[in-house]
Order: C-alpha cells, then sequence, then structure tokens
C-alpha cells in the first residue's frame, strides 16, 4: 500500500464541485491504524478476523482432545492450561464449557462475519461501486474500533473468576442468568460489537445506494453488492433485538432483576432469592430473532464472492443473473420469519411450530434457486481450476449438504429426534465451514492481487485447498451418523451412556481430521505471509475480470480510481461472441 | 488530513432525493425501532404472563407518578417543536435566532432529565429498586434507555450549539443538514417516550 495515487477529482459528474485534493503523505498512525480509508479498514477487519478464525478453532482443536480421549491427561497443553482448567493435565468439565461457548461466540461474531462483512463488504463494495469511500469514513473507522475492544473484552473473559462465558454461544437462561462473571463480560462484549456491525450496516446500506458511479444501476451491479445489500439490511434490523436482550440479561445479572427467571427457581437445592415472574423463551425468541437471519448473514456474502469467482473462471456470464438477485432478496426477507424452529423442543405450542416449520421449507427453495443457478454456470464453462475456483467449487457441494440436512430438522417431527443431537453441529458446520469459510478463502486468494499488488503463491493454494477439502469432510461427515445415533451435542464425555459408546470411534476420526484441518492452515498462512513480498507482481487486471475494482489500480491508493470510473455494460459480459476478448468490462467503453 | 471527495455529502442524491447523511439517519432510526420494539415486545410479554400487572398489586398509576410524567411528556414535546424552530431558523439564514432554539431545546431536555432524577430517587428512596419486581425491571430498562438516548441527544445538540456551529461560517447548507439529522433523531427519541408514558404509567 505504499503507492499513492492523487485523488482523481477531475471528472464532475455528481453534480457539485469536488474540492482539488493534492497529495499528502499521512503520519503512520493516520495511515494504518486510525485509518479512516476503507481499504485499510478492511484489511484491519480482515487480519484481525483470521486471526479470532484460527484463536476460535484452536479452542475446538482442544476440546476434540476431550471427546476423542475422554478423561485421559492431555500431553503437553494439559500441563500448561493450568490446574484449574486441566487438573491433574485432564479437562475440567467447566473448561469443557467455555471453550464450547467461547468456539462458537468467537468464531461466528469475531471470525466469519468480521471476515465477510467486514473484511470484504468494506474492501471490495466501494471499488465494486466506483466509489472513492465509504459514504461516512470516520464512522467506518469508528466501527472498526469499537469492535476490536469488544473482541479482546470477549477474549479477557477467560480471565475472570470462573472462566469466560459456559452456557452455549447461545447463552440460554436461566443457565447463563446465574453462570459465574464471565457471562456478564460476554455481554458487554456482545454490545461492543453488536454496536460496530449496526454503524457498518448503516454505511455499506448508504454506500451501494448513493455512491454507485455513473451508470451503475441496480441491475448493473456486482451479485456481490447485492449481497453485501441485503446483508446490511438483516444485521441493521436483526441485531438490536440481540442488543435488547443483551441489555436484559445485563440487568439479570448486575442489578437482579428477574427478566429471563422464572418464579421459583431452585438452584443447587435453594430456591433462587429473586422477584421471578420472568420468561427464560423470551431470551430465545430475542436471540434467535437475531440470530437466524445471522445465519444468511454468514451465508450471503459468501454467495456473493462464490458468483464472482464463478462468472470470472468459467468466462461466462452468471447464468440467472436477475434470478439470483430476486432469490437473495427474498432470502433476506423470509429470514425474519423463521426463527422459532430453533425452539420446536420449547413447548411452544403446535400452531406456532406448523407455522415456522412452513416458513422454514419456504426459505428452502430460494437457496436452492441460488445453488441451481451457480451450479448452471458451470455447464458448459471453459473453466479455469486455479486455487480461488478450486474454494468456490467446492463450496457448491458442501452448502449443498449443509442445505439439504437442515430440512430434516426443520421438520417438526424429525427435529424431535435430532435436535440437539451432533447432527445439528454437522448441519450447520457444513454451512458455514466448508460452506462459507471456503468461499471466504477464495476471497482471499481472489482479491489479495487487488489488495497487495501481488498473487498468492499457486501451489501452496492448492496444497492448502485439497487438503482442508479432505480434513474436514472428516471432521463433519461423521457427525451425521453420530447425530444419528443420537449422540448430544453438548457432552462432556460422549461415552456417558451406551449410544455414545457406540459411535465413540468416530470422535477419534473427527479429532484426528479436526488436527489435520489445524496442519492444512499452515500453507495458507506461509502462503498469506510469503507472497507480500515475493508474490508475483500484477497490473490492475490480473484476473481479465469485468467488475470495477479491476479498474483501479492494484493496490488503489487514497480515492481509489485514477479517473472517475463510468459503466457501459451488465457486470458478467464474459466471451461475448464477434468480441476479440473474451471479456468486456464494465468500465470500458469499446469493450 | 487528506479527505477523499465523497459525492452527497450536502447536496441530494439526484435519485433518492437526500444526502448521504440523512439517509443514514433514517437507517440508524430504523434499528432504533426495532431495539424499542424488541423491548416493548418483552414488555407485552412478561406483562401478558404474569397473574397480575404491577406483580405487586394496585395500579401503574398509583405506583409512578403522573403528574410529573405528564409534565415530561408536555416538556418533550415542547422541545421538539423549539427543535424545528431552530431548524427552521437555519433555513432562514438566521444563526442567532438559531442558537435560540437549540439553545431552549437544550434547556428543556436537560429539565426533563432533572425530572426524571426526581422520580428515579424517589422510587430508590422507597426502596423500589430494578430488582423489587419486574414491574420495575422493566421501568427502569426502558426509562434508563431512553435517557441514555435523551443524554446522547444533549450532547449532539450541545455540540451543534457550541463547536459544531463553526461549520455555518464555511458551509451553512451543511450545518443546516446536520441539525435537521439531530433533529430527526430528537423527534424520535420523543416518540419513543410518548408510546413509553401511556404504556408504563397510566396502564
Amino acid at each position: 500500500m505504499s503507492v499513492e495515487h492523487p485523488t482523481a477529482s477531475t471528472g464532475n459528474g455528481h453534480g457539485h464541485a469536488h474540492a482539488d485534493h493534492g497529495h499528502h503523505e499521512l503520519p503512520f498512525w493516520r495511515k494504518y491504524i486510525f485509518s479512516v480509508d476503507h481499504k485499510v479498514i478492511g484489511i484491519q477487519y480482515g487480519i484481525t478476523a483470521l486471526v479470532f478464525l484460527f484463536f476460535g478453532f484452536s479452542l475446538m482443536m482442544i476440546m476434540r482432545w476431550q471427546l476423542a480421549y475422554p478423561g485421559q491427561p492431555m500431553p503437553v497443553l494439559g500441563k500448561i492450561l493450568g490446574e484449574t482448567a486441566m487438573p491433574g493435565g485432564v479437562m475440567a468439565p467447566e473448561f469443557y464449557n467455555q471453550l464450547g461457548a467461547m468456539h462458537g461466540t468467537i468464531m461466528v461474531f469475531l471470525g466469519v462475519v468480521p471476515l465477510a462483512v467486514g473484511a470484504f463488504g468494506n474492501f471490495v463494495t466501494p471499488l465494486q461501486i466506483g466509489a472513492p469511500d465509504m459514504a461516512f469514513p470516520r464512522l467506518n473507522m469508528a466501527s472498526y474500533w469499537v469492535f476490536l475492544p469488544g473482541c479482546l473484552l470477549m477474549i479477557s473473559s477467560f480471565f475472570m473468576e470462573g472462566g469466560a462465558a459456559q452456557s452455549g454461544w447461545t447463552s440460554y437462561p436461566p443457565l447463563s442468568d446465574i453462570a459465574p462473571s464471565g457471562q456478564t463480560v460476554w455481554c458487554f462484549a456482545m454490545v461492543l460489537i453488536i454496536t460496530s456491525s449496526l454503524l457498518g450496516s448503516i454505511n455499506f446500506i448508504v454506500t451501494i445506494v448513493q455512491l454507485r458511479a455513473k451508470g451503475l444501476t441496480f441491475w448493473r451491479l456486482p451479485f456481490f453488492v447485492h449481497a453485501q445489500l441485503v446483508t446490511a439490511f438483516l444485521l441493521l434490523l436483526a441485531f438490536p433485538p440481540l442488543e435488547a436482550a443483551t441489555v436484559l440479561q445485563i440487568m439479570d445479572r448486575v442489578a437482579h432483576t428477574s427478566f429471563f427467571l422464572p418464579s421459583g427457581l431452585v438452584v443447587s437445592g435453594e430456591q433462587l432469592k429473586v422477584a421471578g415472574g420472568g420468561s427464560p423463551l423470551l431470551w430465545q425468541h430475542l436471540f434467535w430473532f437475531l440470530a437466524h437471519p445471522e445465519v444468511y448473514v454468514l451465508i450471503l456474502p459468501a454467495m456473493g464472492i462464490v458468483a464472482e469467482v464463478i462468472a470470472n473462471n468459467t468466462r461466462k456470464p452468471l447464468w440467472g443473473y436477475r434470478l439470483l438477485v430476486y432469490s437473495v432478496i427474498f432470502l433476506g426477507f423470509m429470514s425474519f420469519l423463521v426463527w422459532a424452529h430453533h425452539m420446536f423442543m420449547t413447548g411452544m405450542g403446535t400452531t406456532m411450530s406448523t407455522f415456522f416449520q412452513t416458513t422454514t421449507m419456504i426459505i428452502s427453495i430460494p437457496s436452492v434457486v441460488i445453488l441451481t443457478c451457480f451450479i448452471m454456470s458451470l455447464y458448459g464453462g471453459n473453466i479455469r481450476f486455479n486455487a480461488p475456483m478450486l474454494f468456490a467449487t467446492a463450496f457448491l457441494p458442501m452448502f449443498a449438504i449443509g442445505g439439504l440436512t437442515g430440512l430434516p430438522l426443520g421438520l417438526t417431527a424429525s427435529d424431535i429426534y435430532l435436535h440437539d443431537t451432533f447432527y445439528v453441529i454437522g448441519h450447520f458446520h457444513y454451512v458455514v465451514a466448508p460452506g462459507t469459510l471456503f468461499a471466504l478463502f477464495a476471497g482471499v486468494y481472489y482479491w489479495y492481487p487487488k489488495a497487495t499488488g501481488r498473487r498468492m503463491n499457486e501451489t501452496l493454494g492448492k496444497v492448502h485447498f485439497w487438503l482442508s477439502f479432505v480434513a474436514i469432510n472428516f471432521v463433519f461427515m461423521p457427525m451425521f451418523f453420530q447425530g444419528m445415533a443420537g449422540l448430544s451435542r453438548r457432552l462432556y464425555d460422549p461415552t456417558v451412556y451406551a449410544h455414545g459408546r457406540g459411535v465413540q470411534t468416530l470422535n477419534v476420526v473427527i479429532s484426528l481430521g479436526a488436527w489435520l484441518l489445524g496442519l492444512a492452515q499452515l500453507p495458507f498462512i506461509v502462503n498469506f505471509f510469503m507472497s507480500l513480498k515475493n508474490g508475483a507482481k500484477v497490473a490492475e487486471n490480473p484476473w481479465n475480470a469485468t467488475t470495477l475494482e479491476w479498474a483501479a489500480p492494484s493496490p488503489p491508493g487514497h480515492g481509489n480510481f485514477i479517473t472517475e470510473p463510468v459503466v457501459y455494460r451488465e457486470p458478467y459480459e464474459y466471451s461475448v461472441p464477434g468480441k476479440s476478448n473474451d471479456y468486456s468490462p464494465q468500465f470500458r467503453a469499446e469493450g | 488530513m487528506a479527505e477523499t471527495a465523497i459525492p452527497y455529502v450536502v447536496k441530494p442524491h439526484p435519485v433518492t432525493g437526500i444526502p448521504n447523511g440523512k439517509f443514514g439517519i433514517w437507517l440508524f432510526l430504523a434499528s432504533e425501532v426495532m431495539l424499542f420494539g424488541a423491548l416493548f415486545s418483552s414488555y407485552v410479554l412478561i406483562r401478558t404472563g404474569a397473574p397480575h400487572w404491577p406483580p405487586s398489586g394496585g395500579l401503574s398509576s398509583d405506583i409512578l407518578n403522573v403528574p410529573l410524567g405528564t409534565f415530561n411528556t408536555a416538556v418533550l414535546i415542547t422541545s421538539s417543536i423549539t427543535m424545528v424552530l431552530a431548524w427552521a431558523s437555519c433555513k432562514m439564514g438566521n444563526l442567532s435566532r438559531f442558537k435560540m432554539w437549540m439553545g431552549a431545546t437544550v434547556l428543556l431536555a436537560l429539565v426533563f432529565l432533572v425530572v426524571k432524577y426526581f422520580e428515579y430517587s424517589d422510587k430508590f428512596h422507597h426502596d423500589h429498586f430494578p430488582s423489587h419486581d419486574n414491574f420495575f425491571a422493566i421501568y427502569f430498562v426502558l426509562t434508563g434507555l431512553h435517557g441514555l438516548h435523551i443524554i446522547g441527544g444533549v450532547i449532539v445538540n450541545t455540540y451543534l450549539l457550541g463547536p459544531g456551529s463553526k461549520l455555518w461560517a464555511s458551509d451553512p447548507e451543511h450545518f443546516t443538514n446536520r441539525v435537521e439529522n439531530a433533529g430527526l433523531y430528537w423527534h424520535f427519541v420523543d416518540l419513543v417516550w410518548i408510546f413509553l408514558f401511556p404504556s408504563l404509567y397510566l396502564l
């Protein structure tokens, strides 16, 4: 990012005078730390998120020891982690619960969402719409600097008395209301993280609606931008109820109110001395009202990335572009109407269950439409299987497995059996891990040249892909069988029940797969840093792509574009018959 | 500072008809609706699940001070009017009238907070803390969060009254837009109170 270009301000297509800005050298802390540049903020989000993804994954790799070899002392780490967490080297049940709750929280709120929305949204969206920056650059900076303290606060909860949050990532009361003080820290950290994404979502929507380049109509937007726009609306409208719920939980824990505590609650043989009259179900409704749209916050940006990579590497227009856009909007809308399918087992009544079962079946339709469009896009293409494309292609079957295994969970009858088993874990991990995360890796490999001006190493990328692809299926596929055998998802010792002992061998397989998956990330980490120095240098458009971000220099300077971009055509005009090139960029009049 | 020239900071976008800031504030208010909406829904759910409301018996209007609440409602409605007058003064190009009306808005907000302080301390004096029962829990959470919004509004409005008004000299239109946005937020905070007052004090 050392290349600085004077801000392009000669064009005056927006009907008011741009001030002429010369070339300023900002001090280090303004350029890289408290930067208002969307690209720097995007990279900050990206690196933070990648670090937390690896940290959250490491928590799981520790847990997998206990699941594979329950009650056996853990080598090396068993001594390092101390006597409270690992008495005699054997994992304490409370520590196991902390690892589980924090793994979920970190992966979702500190890892995947910041990477998908904070990093890719921030870095790519303004470039793809031809804007000089986000609409509110300082607000953008603020959202990162609210997010980071939230993350650090969340991690610091491990050092609280009684340890970190341990009531699952869903933090269901009454358990979470009476949990040790780490849960209070969890709540405060969540308030910061939610506030950050709220600020971010406002910024995204305003940017996409107001700052599109001349000629860039809604039907000319890349699919990635549509996906980000819908995602921003989900964040904007779904997060506040969780913020409300978190505030109520803070009140329950700190001011001893009873929002989520029913009357006559007995804890450890004694009646809890609170006013009572609250409702544990209230938390579940508020939580899932956020957390189901949240699922689509996780998946929609991933679909956006896959769309970009597939169109670019099949050298064909996306199949059914408008269908994709309508589907993603419908998906966003419906995601607000399915939350209680997480609550079939709470006894909320058959009428409610039937309603949410129906909406859940309906929401699967646009997902299938999107997936079908992607598969149809591959058909007849002359596909370049580079690293981003490998990840994007693998996304399709992985997301399909994740999606289809969700249907039995959305049907009330089969959910009674499968609820809270390892089947559920397998299902949503197929959506988020080999689904979303693979798409995000595709995005890293695809846009790395734009961010740094250098390509990532292709061989290391392929090693990373194939090892990850094999390992990740060893991790999540066996979980379906464990779940169908009835193994409960939050058991500290899976062998306490006879039905768990029958599938215990699979736990060893899964753990070995998880540790291999951990090793498989090493080529990526090496590649990521090594390519900063040694990667092959690239020009503006190394992938011969059509969308606007490839009109800017690599890396783009402050203000992004040298001359104000103008859009002449739809986003994916690849292999247009009669043209000399197999791609006609949006930004070129002749093409 | 190398500010990048971002379009539609001051002038409205030709299609949406509003500048960026106003669009942003409306989106923010949408999220606020969801925040208070979730809290109101929680109130409804807990209240309908309770055998008596308030749980300790009696009527809400006996426990909470209705005359003070009514007075505060009047104060906030008046402050909304002075806020509009402050914005109108900007539109008419009169900064000193703006300062008068904006000063009145801030003053009324402070009156609201002082009254709220007396109400709160009266409750605490009678040992009515949020932990007493869910009636007080909801009363304190909803009015407390609303009070924080009032404090936020006071900070923004004071800024516009003081150091923020320097923008008037260089870019009066931009400044007027900011006043309008602060006004939108302020009307929203008033509106929340219009819902809070009857549903907590009277019903």
